[in-house]
């Protein structure tokens, strides 16, 4: 039986300027790179498979199997495409707020990965794209990425295994959809970030029409423990398809909002617990199990298991394991509203469905939230999130519909009451964490 | 505020930056940010001279301008302070900051103060949800925020007070951070802490408890110094 919590990438962060080099050497750091550089490559990415981490971006795709599309040896034409590796660290899924904390608390455990997998698939570039509104983190990146070139842990034969890297941190600059791995290699490639029609899949022509990892930051970052401490030890962690631990971030109404790394499969009744449970005096109303692109759950899930399987059954995602946790002076509608107006700016504007559909959402949803609206609105609703889902090109358009239909679903009443009672039947300044407490018996 | 020229100088950076690339075009997000740090905006001289060093048309670089929100095309305060009013920092009170802020400054979404010290805009998941309701300024986290305390920090930042974010540095200018995400680093990386306490939230939790991974081999030392545990020291 493991323990409740288990740190293991976030077990450093509280260590004296852990984002240096040295502070990082002090708990191992780069040992595990040292051993990867003795193993052939493909042991690696058999040991990667074998552990069973699965990406911790949101879609939960099996890491090494990724790795292992990367087509290896000459093409047909006696020719080879180099390889890349693109890191996916534009963390933008509202309610996810892990890998911002890892890369300013421990760029090294990122850049370590970061090592390993390139060695792994052949590569001699990297890639770090880093959302542009993260200053600090980006500090943080070039300095760590400075420091492992002064330590011969990147440059030209590494360690004198006669392996060559180079790794380029790239800021963004502000688009939510360059989180969809093709929209994040058209904008690495310097054009507006639109995602792309799959086939080709990026391992065979992702970045310069090259073979292309893209994986999460989380996902690689995890890569350096395994090879540490071996596939048995990551699989004696967490469920049965869901394997390791992985970081819950906890927020909104919860006492001690935060960062907590547990073994996949936890509860959200044993998190929120941990963080001392709601505030005072209120009870859980809504929440997300892996940001807003996931269906929104209730009171009655609290104790389904956090794994991709669990939340799956469940009818939403397990995503990014943002949980977001709203109480019972939230109006879900306003909610939903504001989620809904992001979609709507952050479409891309590639696809008609989410295009044109997000925009017709927000219209729906600002009449019924007004107490404008209809029953009429509420089924347009529906009819519009019908024709959107499955429809768009990228995922972002399956995401906007969720929170609109898992709230229906759960919380028709309140829709309805909207328009019955002319107007929003909940006070905003109740939901704010600066309004008194509510004193309790 | 005038916009500055693009002098040889800043020519010659925005060549180094696509020689960094293995192809040069992957440099027009970073050049544009030094457009930004040059110029205060993305002025027409700066897209031009964009496109002349990749070789590409000024339409090209226009579409990319417009895609991304970052990049703004009229002056922008010396410090842009941004509020998160993405659904949950919204109801925990990004909403109520963000009215109190329009209010105080006398001015409207994404408009400048007259004095040209600040820009105000209401930004999207800043991917600090554990720390709402948060705001940044040039892009640095100002956690737990209440409008009383945002309506302090822009008064402090207007009467050109050095402030400090809670998770970061000392806050620069607005022109000096575009230089930062240009890819040219300052000297500010090693300010500020590793991580603030909702970071260390879980951590703090299995260190009172004594919970770890089973036998992972990366135990800190600061575990046995602070709870008096037997830390596994690895060299």
């Amino acid at each position: 039986m493991t323990d409740l919590l288990t740190p293991v990438l976030s077990d450093n962060w509280d260590q004296d300027r852990a984002w240096t080099l040295e502070a990082y050497e002090t708990i191992g750091g780069y040992e595990a790179l040292k051993s990867s550089l003795g193993m052939d490559q493909d042991e690696l990415i058999a040991a990667v498979k074998d552990s069973g981490l699965r990406g911790r971006g949101g879609a939960g795709f099996p890491t090494g199997m990724k790795w292992g599309f990367i087509p290896q040896g000459p093409d047909a034409d006696g020719t080879a495409k180099p390889h890349y590796l693109v890191v996916n660290a534009d963390e933008s899924e509202p309610g996810t707020c892990k890998d911002i904390p890892l890369m300013l608390a421990s760029p090294h455990t990122l850049i370590e990965g970061v090592i390993i997998c390139c060695y792994a698939i052949r590569a001699a570039h990297a890639f770090i794209y880093v959302r542009g509104e993260v200053l600090h983190v980006v500090r943080r990146l070039h300095s760590a990425v400075q420091e492992a070139y002064r330590a011969g842990h990147l440059g030209k034969n590494i360690h004198g295994s006669g392996y060559d890297l180079d790794v380029i941190v790239h800021a963004g600059a502000g688009a939510y959809i360059c989180g969809e791995e093709t929209a994040l290699l058209d904008s690495l490639e310097g054009r507006r970030g639109q995602p792309r029609l799959r086939p080709p899949f990026p391992a065979v022509a992702g970045l310069y029409s090259s073979p292309t990892v893209i994986n999460n930051v989380e996902s690689i970052a995890s890569v350096p423990c395994i090879i540490r401490n071996g596939v048995d030890w990551f699989v004696s962690m967490g469920t049965d398809k869901s394997k390791g631990m992985t970081l819950y971030s906890l927020s909104g109404h919860v006492k001690t909002p935060g960062q907590y790394e547990a073994p996949l499969g936890v509860t959200l009744r044993e998190l929120l617990e941990l963080g001392g449970g709601m505030r005072d005096g209120h009870e859980l109303k809504f929440w997300t199990p892996g940001g807003s692109s996931t269906p929104i759950l209730t009171a009655e899930h609290l104790d389904i298991p956090l794994d991709y399987e669990g939340v799956a059954a469940a009818g939403s995602m397990l995503g990014t394991k943002a949980l977001q946790v709203f109480d019972e002076t939230t109006c879900v509608l306003r909610a939903v509203l504001r989620w809904t107006e992001f979609y709507k700016h952050e479409s891309c504007g590639k696809c008609t469905p989410c295009r044109e559909g997000t925009w017709w959402l927000v219209q729906a949803l600002e009449r019924l939230e007004s107490g404008d609206g209809s029953e009429a609105d509420l089924e347009m609703l529906l009819d519009v999130c019908d024709n959107i889902v499955g429809r768009a090109f990228c995922a972002l358009g399956d995401g906007a519909a969720a929170p609109i239909t898992s709230s229906i679903q759960y919380f028709r009443e309140e829709y309805l009451d909207h328009f019955e009672q002319g107007g929003c039947p909940f006070d905003p300044a109740a939901s704010t964490v600066f309004e008194p407490a509510v004193v309790t018996a | 505020m005038t916009a500055a020229r693009i002098t040889d100088q800043t020519l010659g950076e925005l060549r180094e930056i696509a020689a960094r690339y293995p192809q040069a075009r992957s440099a027009l997000l970073p050049m544009l940010h030094l457009v930004q740090s040059v110029a205060g905006q993305v002025t027409p001289e700066g897209i031009e001279a964009c496109a002349s060093v990749l070789g590409i048309s000024t339409a090209e670089v226009t579409g990319v301008v417009t895609f991304y929100s970052m990049y703004k095309r009229h002056p922008v305060g010396d410090y842009h302070v941004g509020v998160c009013t993405n659904t949950l920092c919204a109801v925990l009170g990004g909403d109520a900051i963000f009215d109190r802020l329009k209010h105080h400054l006398a001015v409207g979404n994404d408009e400048t103060t007259p004095d040209g010290r600040i820009t105000l805009e209401h930004v999207e998941c800043n991917a600090a949800c554990d720390y709402a309701p948060v705001v940044m300024v040039n892009w640095e986290f100002f956690d737990n925020q209440t409008p009383e305390s945002a309506t302090q920090l822009v008064d402090d930042l207007r009467a050109g007070k050095q402030v400090q974010a809670t998770r970061g540095a000392r806050v620069c200018t607005w022109r000096e951070a575009e230089r930062v995400l240009a890819g040219f680093p300052d000297d500010r990386a090693d300010e500020g802490p590793a991580a603030g306490p909702a970071s260390l939230a879980g951590l703090m939790i299995a260190r009172k408890r004594g919970w770890t991974a089973p036998g992972d081999k990366s135990r800190t030392h600061t575990q046995g110094a602070l709870f008096g545990d037997e830390g596994e020291d690895q060299p």
